[in-house]
């Protein structure tokens, strides 16, 4: 991604992160993981052959 | 809106950036709503704003934290006009929200899903900016518009929230169904929603 590297600040300053702290990261990237669905395909080849589908 | 200084390249930039993000934000309108559909409806509500405003963006800026400002200034629009409350479904935030604890899941994601579900919106939302975005405080705190002390606030009683829900194994069921606790959050989100600008 040609995101600047996030932080990888997650523990904050208590040092020690809790067991479930993985657990929110797993459940984000489950999503992350996620085959793209075909709707988000269709809308974004939508975006390359126009403007845009909603006029200015 | 002077059409395109850009060149084709940058576009073409945009547009692959934009593509990116996508599997970001579907991963964080999901923590914020709880409901897949409605989370990918309001992802691509997202990726229409942005195409919209696309000569506004940055070029070199983080694309990823610039569309998570618009997925939440969406998110929070269409919770205040009931969009989140009036088809709710009852069924699906039932199977959400009583699920028993995850099948093959080794953290138990679903008791991890609900917990966080169980949190007012904006300790959930700095909570999954920093603890499953990976964004530092700062980037959160510029993306909910709000000073970093706040997110950093936020963030701590998210955690110990979640820290005493997941320790005593005792998720409670406080959500949609109970309405005055409902009632609570959306109060909560109006205050949140009225000292922001929104993305633009």
């Amino acid at each position: 991604m040609g995101d600047p590297t996030p932080s990888s600040k997650t523990t904050g300053k208590t040092g020690k992160s809790p067991e479930w702290a993985d657990g929110l990261r797993q459940l984000y990237d489950s999503v992350v993981d996620e085959p793209l669905p075909d709707s988000f395909k269709d809308l974004l080849s939508k975006l390359d052959d126009s403007d845009g589908p909603s006029p200015e | 809106m002077s059409e395109s200084k850009r060149t084709a390249a940058e576009k073409a930039d945009f547009k692959r950036e934009l593509t990116e993000v996508v599997p970001h934000l579907r991963a964080f309108a999901r923590g914020l709503c709880g409901r897949p559909d409605m989370a990918d409806d309001l992802v691509q509500e997202t990726m229409l704003k942005a195409w919209t405003a696309r000569e506004r963006f940055q070029l070199g800026t983080s694309m990823r934290a610039w569309t998570f400002v618009i997925l939440r200034n969406a998110y929070l629009t269409d919770m205040r006009r009931n969009r989140f409350r009036g088809d709710y479904d009852e069924g699906v935030a039932e199977r959400i929200l009583t699920a028993p604890a995850g099948q093959e899941e080794p953290l138990h994601l679903s008791d991890m899903h609900r917990a966080l579900l169980t949190l007012p919106p904006e300790r959930r939302e700095a909570l999954l900016l920093v603890g499953a975005g990976g964004f530092s405080y700062e980037e959160a705190a510029s993306i909910c518009d709000c000073a970093v002390g706040t997110i950093k606030s936020r963030v701590g009683r998210a955690r110990a929230a979640l820290n005493s829900m997941l320790a005593d194994g005792d998720i409670p069921k406080r959500s949609i169904k109970d309405a005055a606790a409902h009632r609570a959050i959306l109060e909560e989100l109006d205050e949140v929603a009225a000292g922001n600008g929104v993305a633009n």
